[in-house]
């Protein structure tokens, strides 16, 4: 449990020494913001008196969660593949650590960062609660479900970066694959009727949708649970190859 | 490949012992497996009888690993990154500040404490290596060519340090035979991943000492002096060595035993005209030895 604090400790230091955390901090901010702003501008102009769960909050979670999936991955990447380039993975893993302190520390640390980002965005509805008081606890579920999201994708982030010793390749990999998911899940009409049925049992954004108009339930939240303990399994493997395929 | 092979050895407490071999011979990977980074394919490390390869993390409480390469978290200041492993080695609170301010004195890092690593000179960063190793007390040191690419000052202040680590027990890698003869009790001879020697430096050296050489100056016709030379009994081989100081001409015999050898060559020289200007004894070096037994 110390050698946890110590290593989660390390991790957030070394966010925090950095300017990219606080230059994707400034851009999740401003995207969310500007999507707060215009998603309201929309609601007032189109939906005035409507279920504003539906026709306001709904959209504005699947906004954020568009800002997540390009935030998470400049986050994640960087975890392992750094590591990997310095050679410093080589003098932690010689210390008496299990690879399984090390990934909850990589993870934990990158989650702290984003429950942050994510929770400074509750700003926006306690601001509108003030102006005009609306029945918040739907939110309450709205947010568990970008947490639940932000870990699945972090854990599969952080995965990527534990193939490669290129932070920029990790990166890439990590994005490419949740922009298509997006897609698929934004266009459903583009799919054939086939294969429409995979692309809804895969994508991540499915899941996510209940959670966006307040709705939590059981499946969903063990889908995104299972994704991430997946990709920590697979992380956790790909750490165990180093002694059998004798490099770092 | 296979790397390192059909090697065993034991290091007793307490005992400096280096593991001697060209570039190459698995030094590293020898090491790496008695840290646990490798899971040798046959064969076991053990540390106080724990497999390092079955447990490792009980194992690596009680070693302290010095890599080849020190790789550092260039944002980290010294202090910052000491008191990240000394964390990560179960080291909290009082006790972990202690230990790193104890490292910091004892490997002369006070003046770069505050100092990002990243910024750090190569001998600095070999010191807060050798820092990183020894916090949690371990009983054993892994030290991977600790002196390897530092300048002659900063290899003789590393040395310094090592030798200042009495009672622990230390296993070093080396490429250099007056490092290993100098800090070790034992040295352990790699050649191509297996195993050409085990002894004390004392002892290898004896062997050499029976195939010293002697180094004659003579002034007097190179071939002539040469024969004559050769015809002493006990000499194996006699040679020119070339652009040797003058005047005369230096002449190296080999021989299996010097003293006689030694003692006939006056009378070889002296009665034919010529004149003997001098007579050494060249000790072998451990060098010698070693390239013999590696070469």
């Amino acid at each position: 449990m110390r050698a946890f604090r110590a290593l989660i400790g390390k991790e957030l230091y070394i966010y925090f020494a950095s300017p990219l955390v606080y230059l994707v901090a400034a851009a999740f901010l401003a995207y969310t913001g500007y999507y707060f702003h215009s998603d309201l501008i929309y609601f007032l102009t189109f939906g005035f008196g409507m279920n504003i769960m539906e026709n306001f909050w709904q959209l504005l979670f699947m906004d954020i969660r568009l800002v997540l999936i390009f935030s998470v991955p400049l986050l994640t990447m960087r975890l392992l593949a750094e590591e990997r380039r310095l050679g410093t993975l080589e003098l932690l893993v010689t210390y008496p650590l299990s690879d399984r302190a090390v990934v909850a520390a990589k993870l934990g640390a990158c989650l702290v960062v984003v429950v942050l980002l994510i929770g400074a965005t509750v700003l926006y509805p306690v601001w509108l609660h003030r102006i005009e008081p609306f029945e918040w606890t739907p939110l309450v579920a709205g947010y568990l479900g970008l947490v639940l999201l932000a870990a699945a994708c972090a854990a599969y982030g952080l995965f990527v970066s534990s193939l490669t010793d290129s932070q920029v390749l990790a990166g890439f990999l990590t994005a490419m694959p949740l922009l298509l998911l997006w897609l698929l899940s934004w266009n459903e009409a583009a799919s054939g009727v086939n294969t429409l049925a995979i692309v809804r049992a895969l994508s991540l954004f499915n899941h996510f949708q209940p959670f966006a108009v307040g709705i939590v339930e059981v499946r969903d939240v063990f889908y995104f649970l299972a994704l991430t303990a997946g990709f920590i399994w697979a992380t956790l493997r790909v750490l165990e190859a180093r002694q059998w395929r004798g490099r770092r | 490949m296979r790397a390192v092979d059909d090697v065993s050895f034991e290091v007793e407490r307490g005992e400096v012992v280096a593991l001697l071999g060209p570039n190459g011979s698995g030094k590293s990977t020898l090491m790496r497996c008695v840290i646990g980074f490798f899971a040798p394919t046959a064969g076991r490390a053990c540390v106080r009888g724990i497999d390092v390869a079955e447990r490792p993390v009980q194992a690596r409480r009680h070693i302290g690993y010095l890599p080849e390469q020190v790789m550092l978290y260039p944002e980290l200041s010294v202090r910052r990154y000491l008191g990240f492993v000394a964390g990560a080695k179960g080291l909290a609170g009082r006790a972990r500040r202690a230990a790193v301010g104890d490292v910091i004195e004892r490997c002369g890092l006070r003046d770069v404490e505050h100092r990002a690593t990243g910024k750090l000179s190569k001998g600095y960063r070999q010191r807060v290596g050798l820092a990183q190793a020894l916090l949690g007390d371990p009983e054993l040191l892994v030290l991977d060519e600790p002196t390897v690419g530092l300048d002659p000052v900063q290899t003789v202040e590393m040395r310094e340090l090592v030798r200042a680590l009495t009672g622990r027990t230390v296993l070093l890698s080396t490429h250099i035979l007056t490092e290993a003869a100098n800090l070790c009790s034992r040295v352990v001879i790699l050649r191509k991943g297996r195993l050409a020697a085990v002894d004390t430096p004392a002892e290898l050296a004896r062997r050499v000492e029976r195939s010293a050489a002697i180094v004659v100056r003579i002034d007097g016709p190179v071939d002539a002096v040469r024969e004559a030379l050769a015809a002493i009994p006990g000499v194996q081989a006699v040679e020119v060595v070339p652009e040797a100081p003058a005047p005369g001409t230096t002449f190296r015999i080999a021989a299996q035993d010097i003293e006689p050898v030694q003692r006939a060559i006056g009378g070889a020289v002296v009665p034919r005209g010529w004149t003997l200007l001098e007579v050494r004894v060249e000790m072998p070096t451990l060098e010698d030895l070693f390239m013999r037994l590696v070469g």
